[in-house]
């Protein structure tokens, strides 16, 4: 069971070993509404910390996602240009962005777990 | 959100409803707004161009001018507004713009004759400032009345004319651009066959008292659901229906708009609205840009503020972007120069940066389906 972490822009990364697969949370889909498009990062690009480097479309307006964590882009989610209504449906399963080998794990450390992150979003609310 | 009852944020006489359907509620003009209900803008959207949707338009500002003795109300209107005024029948109904000595627009409006006096439906960010504007040019020749707590409801769609005749029937006979009195589950109240989405439909203006009823009877009808200000956007985008602020306000004039249908024939001759020298020069010599409708290569949602380009120098900007339901692709307009404006131009529209191919395409998006009898 790979173990997840949140961050206050409500982006999750899931970690196993050095893999972190990174979405949006249940709570940014409810409050984009119906993604429209997805535009995620190729592989082989190396990200920072705190970088934006993907965006979702609902038929609202467009959010930067911003990586949890440093690191190289090793697969992005092709399913979703022909379904990004998957990030609304399964936003931590089949809606997920892309995956990143991380460079520095213990930059995880100062994300939030899920009692936390539940907190959080309480606490906006 | 936040229960802010004391705030400065107002509500329509729909508020209560909106709450109870589960809409999602945002600030828009100074109203607390349903922007969705839970199924959705997707949902919605396909809703209203399937069967019918009903839109709580109440924060738009109704304004009635009736002529004071020995006066035309009309005639006195016509003073603020390109459109032929004046040649309005009873029941009928005119799209038009004020505009201001530059040949900007301050506010874009629908005018009905009633026979005895004209109804306006004004937007709701402009409202108070077209009052003033109203109450300062035609204060001699009519009563200005602001009826701004009266309701205003949208049914639009296909099976719209069909769920409202089961209400009133005699809304059947009524063709796109007219309006009649009616008398809806007890209240009069003031139907025009209009509205903002392209589909055939009417606007209903209630009494503030009634407005709740009638929605609710509305709602029960098997056709109809409600529909918030997000599918309002994409509705309208899709029916090429410029948006006040956005893709019209004071620095665009209605030539450069594409407004030139709404101006009177004979006013365009005979002038006597402010900006009229402008707007003639631009109607003899054309404008000096256009707007035009813009269809994006792929996926990429080119929004407002995006800049159009052609062989990387700007030539535009984009007014209005974003997903079109009904197509299944991003659509947009914008303005450019008009010797670049000419249909099948290639662009590129400038999204977070990257250049987005797109081409010049007439509008609407989506074809009119209103009802012309």
């Amino acid at each position: 069971m790979a173990s997840v972490k949140y961050s206050q822009e409500h982006e999750w990364i899931g970690v196993e070993g050095d893999v972190g697969t990174i979405g949006i949370t249940q709570y940014a889909q409810e409050q984009l509404g119906d993604v429209v498009f997805v535009d995620v990062p190729k592989a082989g690009r190396k990200v920072a910390k705190g970088e934006a480097c993907a965006v979702v479309e609902s038929v609202k307006a467009a959010s930067d996602i911003y990586a949890p964590a440093s690191g190289e882009v090793i697969e992005a989610n092709a399913a979703l240009a022909d379904a990004p209504g998957d990030v609304n449906a399964e936003p931590m399963g089949k809606g997920w962005f892309f995956k990143l080998r991380l460079s520095d794990k213990s930059e995880l450390d100062g994300l939030m777990d899920q009692a936390a992150y539940e907190a959080f979003v309480k606490s906006l609310s | 959100m936040t229960e802010t009852p004391a705030g400065p944020l107002k509500r329509t006489p729909l508020y209560a409803l909106h709450r109870e359907l589960g809409a999602r509620i945002v600030a828009f003009a100074g109203y607390e707004m349903p922007v969705q209900y839970p199924t959705g803008i997707l949902a919605e959207h396909a809703q209203t161009r399937s069967a019918a949707g009903l839109f709580d338009v109440s924060h738009m500002g109704q304004v009635r001018l009736t002529a004071k003795l020995g006066h035309n109300a009309a005639k006195a209107l016509e003073s603020l507004v390109p459109a032929d005024i004046a040649g309005l029948e009873p029941g009928q109904q005119r799209y038009t713009q004020f505009t201001n000595d530059q040949g900007g627009i301050t506010d874009d409006l629908m005018v009905t004759s009633t026979g005895d006096h004209l109804l306006l439906v004004v937007n709701a960010a402009c409202k108070a400032a077209d009052l003033a504007h109203l109450q300062k040019h035609l204060a001699t020749a009519c009563e200005v009345e602001p009826m701004f707590s009266r309701g205003l409801l949208a049914l639009q769609g296909p099976l719209a004319a069909e769920a409202l005749a089961r209400l009133a029937p005699q809304v059947a006979g009524l063709k796109f651009m007219t309006g009649a009195f009616v008398v809806i589950d007890g209240a009069r109240c003031y139907v025009t066959r209009s509205g903002y989405t392209g589909c055939d439909g009417f606007e209903i203006s209630t009494p503030a008292d009634a407005t709740d009823a009638i929605a609710r009877k509305l709602l029960a009808q098997p056709e109809v659901k409600p529909i918030g200000l997000g599918a309002r956007d994409s509705l309208r985008l899709e029916a090429g229906l410029c948006l006040y602020g956005h893709d019209i306000d004071t620095t665009t004039t209605p030539i450069e708009a594409g407004l030139l249908w709404s101006i009177g024939k004979e006013r365009r001759q005979q002038g006597g609205f402010p900006g009229a020298a402008l707007i003639q020069k631009q109607i003899a010599e054309g404008a000096p840009r256009k707007r035009v409708g813009l269809l994006p290569d792929g996926k990429a949602i080119a929004r407002e503020g995006a800049e159009i380009a052609i062989a990387g120098k700007a030539v535009g900007k984009v007014t209005s972007g974003g997903f079109a339901p009904t197509l299944g692709r991003a659509i947009a307009m914008g303005y450019l120069e008009r010797a670049h404006s000419a249909s099948g131009t290639k662009v590129e529209l400038l999204v977070r940066g990257n250049p987005v191919p797109a081409e010049i395409v007439p509008m609407p998006f989506v074809k009119h389906t209103y009802y012309r009898g």
